[in-house]
């Protein structure tokens, strides 16, 4: 959608939920949505840029609507470009919170970390990350096939290889584990 | 005839459409090879393990490559919606793919325009979008774990990440979280909950609850709720209600897991061969 498509009337009110399964990236400035918009749109992304809800009252007066588990790829995708947002909300609950709080589970000789609904389960003596558990996003089994087997130190970060809320709640148990491993 | 839809964490991998084998096992989808370590291969190998015990024909598998970019998983969704109206099955269960609503909508309308029509399960990221959908109701069977009941029960979640506050909770809090789902119709018609205590439930309330044995390292290996939902379709597929089919299939879960003697960095792989034993132990006990 290019900019002027947002004063055009929509035909039908919503469906229930049914942007349930997309994000608000908030920028500062208009310039920013309007190359974070390029940048997406370039890359093949189905965004839209809309005005924000009112309960957003940060930043400039647009929006970029992604899909919420896209979000990890897309926040590198701008990361690279130098065009971070000032955060990202989902479209339904604005005022909601990603989990910030860890599950901590010592099996003795392994030490398990949850984050949201994602578990990184690390051999103590070896810091090799043995499990990979949770989640419903198809990256979940991509990371876990490169990750388990591999050290804390040589193993890649969820964030650098994922591209979904799963992969970005593992990547926040990931740096758990190796704060607590360090 | 028991169709199996989800991903492998492989984006080469094209859309399949074929029986799954396992076969001393190997899991194979057509003439590709598909290490049953985690995912959906998991699950299809734990739902052919139970087919043949059961003596039933071995599920059939709609599969691509994805590796969470969501390409495949759309790819497989427009696939589904050419080609399930004119397919026939008794059983449609769906995994790991891309949550996306607008295809949701358009695979179970397709799914509904099937012969029968079948009966639907949903876990792991179609789970998620047949929430947000707000088209639960249409399912026979959700498999969600104690975080994704929490997303259930939600009713403005859009995702397990941004559950208010609720997806860290006491398992104690399920019943209550149950019937939250339910009155927010964000709920199947029969829920199979995992957890410490599994949980069997429906919109009445919790109608039966699976404790032991208690394996432990199970907690930590992933894939153990991916061989629970594939033998539940494989006891639907034979011809069990849900509450019956995932009240066994947690059962036998937890008696393969005991059989296994897991660590905690056991892989799901080692579960699997023990499935038969264990479904064996259980339709004796659960008759």
């Amino acid at each position: 959608m290019a900019l002027t498509d947002l004063f055009r009337k929509k035909s039908s009110g919503p469906r229930r939920q049914s942007r349930a399964d997309r994000g608000l990236l908030v920028f500062e400035h208009t310039s920013e949505v309007i190359r974070a918009e390029k940048l997406l749109k370039e890359s093949g992304r189905e965004i839209r840029v809309m005005g924000p809800p009112p309960e957003i009252q940060k930043g400039c007066d647009l929006v970029v609507e992604f899909p919420l588990m896209e979000k990890l790829d897309i926040l590198r995708t701008l990361a690279e470009a130098g065009t971070e947002p000032l955060e990202t909300v989902p479209v339904t609950g604005p005022l909601l919170a990603p989990v910030d709080l860890f599950q901590i589970k010592d099996f003795g000789d392994h030490l398990m970390v949850r984050a949201a609904n994602m578990k990184l389960t690390v051999e103590k003596s070896t810091r090799t990350i043995v499990n990979v558990s949770g989640g419903g996003c198809p990256d979940v089994p991509y990371i876990a096939a490169r990750l388990i087997g591999r050290t804390l130190d040589n193993a890649p970060a969820p964030r650098e290889i994922g591209h979904t809320l799963c992969g970005y709640a593992l990547e926040l148990a990931h740096a758990e584990m190796l704060r607590l491993c360090s | 005839m028991l169709i199996i839809v989800g991903t492998v964490p492989d984006p080469a991998v094209p859309v399949l459409d074929a029986s799954a084998i396992l076969a001393d096992g190997s899991l194979s989808v057509g003439d590709r090879a598909l290490p049953p370590d985690r995912g959906t291969p998991a699950l299809l190998a734990a739902a052919a393990s139970a087919c043949a015990f059961l003596g039933i024909e071995p599920p059939h598998a709609m599969l691509v490559g994805d590796e969470g970019l969501g390409r495949g998983s759309r790819e497989l969704y427009r696939h589904l919606t050419e080609v399930l109206p004119s397919r026939t099955c008794t059983t449609l269960a769906f995994h790991y793919l891309q949550p996306d609503v607008d295809w949701h909508n358009k695979v179970l309308m397709a799914a509904q325009a099937m012969a029968g029509p079948p009966a639907l399960v949903a876990d792991a990221g179609f789970m998620y979008a047949a929430k947000m959908s707000g088209m639960a109701g249409e399912y026979a069977l959700f498999t969600p774990d104690a975080g994704e009941l929490a997303f259930l029960a939600d009713e403005t979640a859009p995702h397990p990440f941004y559950t208010r506050g609720f997806i860290l909770q006491d398992e104690n809090r399920a019943p209550e979280l149950i019937r939250r789902a339910y009155e927010h119709d964000n709920a199947a018609t029969c829920l199979l909950v995992k957890g410490s205590t599994d949980r069997i439930a429906d919109r009445t309330g919790v109608l039966a609850e699976i404790t032991g044995p208690s394996v432990e390292a199970m907690e930590a290996m992933g894939g153990t709720g991916d061989t629970v939902t594939g033998m539940a379709c494989a006891l639907m597929e034979y011809g069990l209600p849900a509450p019956k089919a995932a009240q066994m299939a947690a059962q036998a879960n937890r008696y393969a897991g005991e059989a296994a003697r897991p660590t905690p960095a056991s892989q799901i792989g080692e579960l699997v061969p023990h499935i038969p034993n264990a479904l064996k132990r259980v339709m004796e006990e659960l008759p």
